[in-house]
């Protein structure tokens, strides 16, 4: 009956751990059409979903046992909610007379994960089973997306019974805004119009919505600049020409420089994040905001808004593109003022584009990134962890559409690169995706290498190795008088032994000239690589805003400390 | 500031959770909650009065209305509403003050609810204030035991109930036609 609801709901891909409990469901897979892909973790089961979330656009699905296996994927659980991604996960759950006895891998999964789900349920009568599910699929995919999970009873996953169509489901409180009011899209229009120094804020929402290609247009139209957040890069290709770069705490100078100066602010599929504001208060402190979301609670939350717009981006950029399509009236002042501020912000760029420092003896990291940048031509996918490699490659690689950029923004997962990029590769067997991790966040997912082997996933797999939890040690440096408490990595193993324990290739390079040529070997290589790039180990990221402060009093480069929060 | 809200909800399994838990994890400190049913036996009505500051309001409504089980919440805090609890007090009393007590008792439109030769117990419902100073008084005379229900609040104006219809599945049968901003 399960495999049959997610069949019916386009599940080609499962990506799981079986245990006692879901016995009855696995014993069903066996012979199903449905794919199970077996990961090494529960954890990786709910980021490999994501992965393939993210990268489709569809709903994921991941699926463990009871007890340790439902608490393990909280973290991918939660990560999905901060990220807005739509997951499904199943659990199994102890036989319906055993709840509340402390029977063996019992736990309370529903009330765990309340908070880690957009909405969850706990199945305990075969008859419900059907539209529980369906009702998980359609509140994970429509309005805000989200992880929703599914608890069920060992006995209902032992139940016999046909699956009776379920046509249609009532949730009376559900409610999806996407129209966006009329009134407010006008007045957003006007403003829109009348801006001297106008900027568009995309973010996550954009790709959740599929709106790319709307705001393109958007974008055209108006010749506005562009800056996407770390969750919207891809949101406008990074070749645009009216693509600026990423703002917030590891931002680009210009991004900044132009939020804070800008007069409007059009804020797309954005929530006002601490890492892209700062200091809230000296957050784009001139501009008016037009705010676009499909989340009423979000708008509003962090900045009050001059005009709230709650609504699906997909279907309200088309109704701003041609209301401004329709106004031809020119103004030679305004116009002036325009190209005035877009002088300014190539100028901006121009002053202080990313660093990009490389050395003779030693591979920096930015030239690891600006490497993978050239292989990639901004086509590839790449999936991250969380931390300095993060804000590199975000800052250094190229995305050119949406959904090729797959990284923990919200929630900052280590561990998530990898069996993220499982998740991508399966959705997109075409695609080439690298894996960046960090020493770090790679040997927490250091298991996921026998999913990859397993499956002969042409995933690059490479880590940009600097001996150090290096964004703890950023902060360390910056903000504890440098006193380095327990961030070094001094055990890494070989790389090329470890890959082939795994029957893959695999290498180190520490030198820069190797490392060209080093990631070319990568490419090309059929199957899964493994990449140690042993990096300059002090390097720190900038432009650096410290936390608190306000985004255009952004550290520019090492050295000088600055006060901690 | 005390925030009155008014919650219709899906009376599910966990429904009550949801809220509670949405309140703790949002750092919503809740002054009084009560629930029960209404005359739709799958609803409940629930008041909650919550400890938020002003800005906060509209964002502590907008984040239960986000919960599927919710059908409504409304800020019953600056609309002309009706707000009443519910107190049982036990007093202990000697010869001297039963009369006094039962004087006092009378004043805040309480009820005697039992009798005995150590004292009283006394119900009183009415705003929250007045059950404050009716607590007061009591205490004044010795040593009291006391039970609040916590407020129930109704609006004077009838709000409209505005609700999602069915929205067909995309599984359910071969031909259903899917709203394409459905999924």
């Amino acid at each position: 009956m399960l495999a049959e609801c997610l069949a019916r709901e386009g599940v080609d891909c499962i990506f799981g751990y079986p245990g006692g409990v879901t016995l009855p469901f696995y014993d069903v897979l066996y012979d199903h059409e449905i794919r199970h892909v077996l990961v090494r973790h529960e954890e990786n089961a709910a980021f490999a979903a994501e992965g393939y979330a993210r990268t489709t656009g569809k709903v994921g699905v991941c699926c463990a046992t009871s007890g340790p296996g439902a608490t393990n994927l909280t973290t991918g659980l939660v990560d999905a909610m901060m990220d807005s991604i739509p997951i499904v996960a199943i659990t199994g759950q102890v036989p319906t007379k055993l709840i509340g006895s402390d029977a063996f891998q019992e736990a309370d999964t529903f009330g765990i994960t309340r908070p880690c789900t957009k909405h969850n349920y706990l199945v305990k009568r075969l008859d419900e089973l059907a539209s529980v599910i369906h009702e998980a699929f359609y509140i994970a995919s429509s309005g805000r997306p989200g992880p929703v999970l599914v608890d069920i009873t060992k006995d209902v996953l032992q139940g016999q019974g046909h699956y009776t169509p379920v046509t249609s489901i009532h949730l009376p409180g559900y409610k999806v805004f996407t129209e966006g009011h009329t009134g407010q899209i006008r007045r957003a229009a006007q403003m829109i119009q009348e801006a001297e120094r106008p900027l568009v804020y995309s973010g996550g929402g954009i790709i959740a919505a599929n709106a790319s290609k709307e705001l393109q247009e958007f974008v055209e139209l108006t010749d506005v600049p562009v800056v996407t957040t770390l969750m919207g890069l891809g949101s406008l290709s990074s070749e645009h020409p009216n693509f600026i770069s990423m703002p917030g705490m590891h931002g680009s100078y210009a991004a900044n420089m132009a939020l804070t100066n800008a007069d409007v602010l059009i804020a797309l599929g954005v929530r006002f994040d601490d890492r892209v504001t700062g200091r809230l208060a000296a957050f784009a402190p001139h501009a008016k905001v037009v705010h676009v979301d499909i989340d009423p609670a979000e708008v509003g939350k962090n900045r009050t808004p001059d005009v709230p717009i709650v609504g699906d981006a997909k279907r309200v950029l088309p109704k701003l593109t041609k209301l401004l399509s329709e106004n031809t009236t020119k103004n030679e002042t305004l116009s002036a003022a325009r190209r005035a501020w877009w002088r300014q912000v190539r100028e901006w760029k121009a002053e202080h584009p990313y660093d990009r420092p490389t050395s003779d003896t030693e591979i920096k990291p930015q030239h690891l990134m600006a490497e993978i940048d050239r292989l990639s031509g901004g086509q590839a996918i790449v999936t991250s962890d969380v931390g300095q490699h993060q804000m590199w490659a975000a800052q250094l690689i190229r995305f050119n559409e949406p959904r090729l950029w797959i990284n923990s923004g919200g929630l900052g997962s280590m561990g998530f690169g990898l069996p993220s990029a499982i998740g991508a590769q399966f959705a997109r067997p075409d695609k080439l995706v690298f894996s960046i991790s960090g020493d770090g966040g790679f040997q927490m997912s250091l298991p996921e290498l026998g999913t990859i082997a397993s499956h002969g996933l042409p995933i690059k797999i490479i880590i940009m190795n600097n001996g150090f939890l290096g964004m703890v040690r950023q902060w360390q440096t910056l903000f504890y008088n440098n006193r380095l408490s327990s961030v070094t990595l001094d055990c890494f193993p070989d790389a090329e032994k470890l890959a082939g324990a795994y029957g893959f290739k695999g290498r180190t390079v520490e030198k820069p000239w190797e490392l060209a040529a080093a990631l070319e070997e990568a490419v090309k290589e059929p199957g899964p690589y493994l990449l140690n790039v042993k990096v300059t180990p002090f390097e720190n990221v900038f432009p650096m805003v410290p936390a608190g402060g306000a985004i255009n009093e952004m550290v520019l480069g090492p050295p000088q400390p600055v006060a901690a929060e | 500031m005390l925030q009155v809200i008014s919650l219709l909800l899906e009376n599910k399994p966990g429904a009550l959770m949801r809220v509670t838990g949405l309140l703790s994890q949002r750092g919503y400190n809740i002054e009084s909650l009560t629930v029960g049913r209404t005359l739709d036996p799958e609803l409940s009505r629930m008041t909650i009065v919550v400890d938020v500051e002003t800005p906060q309001r509209t964002q502590v409504i907008k984040q239960m209305n986000k919960l599927i089980n919710v059908l409504q919440a409304t800020d019953l805090t600056d609309l002309p509403a009706v707000v009443r609890e519910l107190v049982l007090i036990r007093v202990r009393t000697n010869q001297e003050t039963r009369t006094a007590v039962l004087k006092e008792a009378e004043i805040f439109g309480g009820r005697v609810v039992d009798s005995s030769t150590e004292g009283f117990a006394i119900e009183v419902t009415g705003e929250p204030e007045k059950l404050n100073a009716f607590i007061e008084v009591m205490r004044s005379y010795g040593e009291i035991e006391v039970t609040r229900s916590g407020s129930v609040a109704i609006g004077l104006e009838s709000k409209r109930l505005k609700l999602q219809g069915p929205v067909p599945t995309r599984g359910g049968s071969a031909g259903s036609k899917v709203e394409e901003t459905v999924y």
